[in-house]
């Protein structure tokens, strides 16, 4: 099966993207759901590994992750790829599919409140539990399926989004709206993603420091669904807030984590988020070496 | 049976999608003449910086860190793309050309803020203001090109703290 035979490939692209040598400083958002305005610098590769730890009441636990490949295409469009799996524990370990999504700034200058627009394409198994979003009616107790069971719903979505983002004496805030749509005929369902963070420090040190406050960046974000085109609003949803933070190390490695929150009743109680990347210089240039016979 | 071919061939598409904007985007990437006319596109849009932008003073301007920490972010940030001593590299033009060090520090941190998004050099707003400011501290001390013996070069050692 297709989606079995995904976790060696995963486990080789990240020894393979982690042995790369050449590696830039990273000034990565802290955040796990929200989106902000700025994307890849052109040329250069971010490896990505991100994981959830998530409560499950009535069922078992989970720990989720993904694995992202985002590249800057150029400076108005970044382009990512995802490799998604889950543990259920006391159940399965199984890989639940890709994702392939694009971010195009269409504004050639900063302005106060800045447009990002954001395609992607997603097939992946019903077993999925990487909550990168909260759209329509998800909720809790859909996680109740046994993976043996969710595994067999193949899903094929496109989900549109629209990132406003904007920057201000330090602070980023960010508005997401998204639009989702399942291609076997479902409903357009609905979600969105709101986050505010700063650094500790505006101001760079004249040292070179790892602890340094402006290292660091702290925010909040919130998310959730907004139902579907029949059944717009909260009604039914599952809506979370979680605080954030990021450190940013000047070997070019970015730590995040994240303890989330459910809001409601539909909610996971709990969600530990945690993530590691690392931003790789001219992988560009290296593709393009390679195609062209290594000039 | 047709799950699994179906799946195979959108991940075997989506490889391909991925890489194939590095293969193909940077084919022509360092030909001389591109890379003039890239630098003249860079340098234009200094003069492009509205009035209020030009009219902004450096209010780090008196600060004795800020061309020390402009260094360190232009190692970590620029170097990259303009060279390790500033003098232009692969992709960006050099930054002690006339152009830049005879604009205002205000017209460099419109640029900084702005980027030149269609020409390759990404929007740095993401760096604080004042961050934004010690590069362009940094930038600015320089010095014109035929000068460069006499300027420090931008990844001079710095002691390491915690």
């Amino acid at each position: 099966m297709f989606i079995h035979r995904g976790l060696p490939l995963v486990s080789f692209l990240v020894l393979a993207a982690f042995s790369l040598p050449d590696f830039a400083r990273a000034q990565e958002n802290p955040y796990f759901v929200a989106y902000d305005h700025y994307l890849e610098e052109p040329g250069n590769l971010e490896i990505e590994y991100f994981s959830t730890f998530g409560t499950q009441r009535g069922g078992k636990d989970f720990h989720s992750y993904w694995m992202e490949l985002e590249y800057g295409a150029t400076a108005w469009w970044t382009t990512e790829f995802y490799l998604d799996g889950q543990t259920t524990f006391g159940d399965s370990t199984i890989f639940t599919g890709i994702r392939w999504e694009n971010r195009f700034r269409p504004l050639k200058r900063e302005h106060f409140i800045n447009p990002i627009l954001y395609v992607e394409y997603e097939h992946k198994s019903g077993a999925d539990k990487i909550l990168k979003e909260g759209e329509g009616h998800d909720v809790e107790a859909d996680f109740l399926t046994p993976n043996s069971v969710a595994r067999q719903e193949i899903i094929n979505e496109m989900e549109l989004k629209l990132i406003l983002s904007s920057t201000f004496k330090g602070w980023n805030f960010t508005q997401n709206t998204l639009a989702a749509k399942n291609l076997s005929n479902e409903p357009w369902e609905f979600g969105y993603a709101l986050g505010a963070s700063r650094p500790l420090a505006l101001k760079a040190s004249a040292r070179r420091c790892t602890l340094c406050p402006q290292n660091f960046i702290a925010g909040v974000e919130m998310y959730g669904g907004l139902g579907d085109r029949y059944h717009f609003g909260l009604h039914d949803t599952s809506q979370y807030v979680a605080p954030v933070l990021g450190w940013n190390l000047p070997s070019g490695w970015t730590l995040r984590i994240s303890p989330g929150f459910g809001l409601n009743d539909n909610s996971h109680q709990f969600l530990l988020r945690w993530g590691v990347s690392r931003e790789i210089n001219g992988f560009g240039s290296m593709v393009s070496r390679l195609f062209r016979g290594g000039q | 049976m047709r799950t699994r071919r179906t799946g195979v061939l959108t991940s075997i598409l989506l490889i391909v999608a991925f890489f194939l904007p590095p293969a193909l985007g940077q084919e022509n990437a360092n030909p001389a003449s591109e890379k003039k006319s890239s630098a003249e596109t860079m340098y234009s849009e200094i003069g492009r910086a509205p009035e209020k932008a030009r009219a902004k003073r450096n209010p780090l301007e008196k600060d004795p860190d800020a061309v020390a920490a402009g260094r360190i972010l232009f190692e970590q940030r620029c170097a990259e793309c303009h060279g390790d001593s500033a003098e232009g590299g692969k992709k960006g033009p050099s930054l002690r050309a006339n152009e830049i060090q005879d604009a205002e520090p205000g017209a460099i941190f419109w640029v900084l803020t702005n980027g030149v998004v269609r020409k390759g050099m990404p929007v740095w707003s993401k760096l604080p203001e004042p961050q934004r400011w010690q590069l362009v501290s940094f930038i600015k001390s320089l010095g014109p090109a035929s000068a460069k013996t006499d300027a420090p070069p931008a990844n001079t050692s710095q002691p390491r703290s915690r």
